[in-house]
């Protein structure tokens, strides 16, 4: 009876209560996300803000009957666009946060206050709009969304959908066009980078880290044939994190050389009892 | 809750994404502020299409969002061709036609 009488006032077949529970927790959720994604520095972090916005409106979507609109928002929106914001923000590189620094001066602060004066603008401007309560629920927006959406689409905006197409064909061959990107030398065949890597005097591949008895981690340096390391077998970016931590890059660690030494000492004891043993 | 909550709403999430647009320098974060605004105005449109109990708001919505995921497609592609160019993805740094 309750869902019955809801679907007569608001236009949904959703409990008031539960209704309007939802909307406040989703307002709340939305405007929140909202406001820290242009407060937060990383893009990534922006994103994730971003996609709690979207879920947030997609689930306001089905609670207005629009059970498609919802779905198409999560799988296009959540899904596909913002995956693409992700793919570019992890191509152009992690860190490329913003800087602090205001390059405007006041930029902030007329920015704010533009803001707030848009925001009254939009609210005066709406509220002496006569926005009227839901509609009932007729047949065309609740028990049959997707059979009244596809009529609508296929019958009264059947030229704006066929624009649509030229529309996406058109964005495609542009992204295509942009991130295309002309070779300026010819591309090295395999015999190119044969002779390259020959000439370069070094055949065999880098060796790797090191793993001794005491080791096995990559910030030790193999130990090649004459029983000397090399030092580039181990990443530049790890050497450089040891040299921070205050550790030897050559991974010669105190506790570990004077093992090294108790062991040499073992070593010369064993040697002379062995050579009494001769004697 | 009535349309006019959900337009309140949509008001307000509109006007973070102008001051987003506004304020941040990362093309990619004004970009994302850009969706915001866009997604705003579904809002908006499904609380209108609810109001006057027929489907044409959805239809709407439905087509914002179709031009909305062309246009990122063709905005990241601007946007990844100026940082080859340029290294660097901050609006400031784009000045070529500034004087």
């Amino acid at each position: 009876m309750i869902t019955v009488l809801a679907a007569h006032t608001s236009g949904t077949n959703l409990d008031p209560i539960y209704d309007q529970v939802l909307f406040w927790i989703l307002a709340v959720a939305s405007v929140g996300a909202g406001i820290t994604m242009i407060c937060v520095r990383q893009a990534v972090h922006c994103a994730l803000m971003l996609a709690v916005v979207m879920l947030s409106l997609a689930v306001m979507y089905a609670m207005q009957g629009a059970p498609f609109l919802a779905f198409v928002q999560i799988i296009v929106y959540t899904g596909a666009v913002l995956m693409l914001f992700l793919f570019v923000v992890m191509l152009i590189g992690i860190t490329s946060g913003d800087s602090l620094v205001e390059t405007i001066k006041g930029q902030r602060l007329w920015a704010g206050i533009a803001g707030g004066a848009f925001a009254v603008l939009l609210i005066v401007g709406i509220g002496h709009a006569a926005i009227g309560a839901a509609h009932p629920a007729t047949a065309a927006n609740s028990a049959a969304n997707l059979t009244g959406l596809a009529t609508l689409i296929f019958t009264t905006y059947v030229f704006p959908f066929e624009a649509t197409s030229a529309l996406l064909i058109t964005a495609a061959l542009g992204a295509m066009v942009l991130a295309h990107r002309e070779r300026t030398t010819p591309k090295p065949t395999q015999r190119d980078l044969a002779r390259r890597k020959v000439a370069s005097g070094q055949v065999a591949p880098e060796p790797p880290p090191g793993v001794y008895a005491l080791h096995n981690a990559v910030d030790m340096p193999a130990r090649l044939p004459d029983g000397s390391t090399t030092s580039r077998s181990v990443s530049t970016a790890v050497a450089q994190r040891d040299i921070d931590l205050g550790r030897d890059p050559e991974g010669n660690v105190a506790a570990d050389l004077a093992v090294e030494d108790r062991i040499e000492a073992e070593r010369q004891i064993e040697a002379a009892a062995r050579g009494r043993d001769q004697q | 809750m009535s349309p006019a909550h959900y337009i309140f709403l949509s008001v307000i999430l509109f006007v973070i994404g102008a001051v987003g647009v506004l304020v941040r320098r990362n093309m990619i974060v004004i970009f994302m502020c850009v969706e915001l605004m866009l997604n705003a105005c579904n809002l908006a449109f499904v609380a209108f299409a609810r109001m006057h109990g027929n489907l044409d708001g959805q239809v709407v919505a439905f087509f914002v969002m179709v031009v909305a995921a062309a246009e990122v497609v063709v905005g990241l592609a601007i946007l990844m061709a100026i940082y080859r160019a340029r290294k660097s993805a901050s609006v400031d740094d784009a000045n070529l036609l500034k004087y």
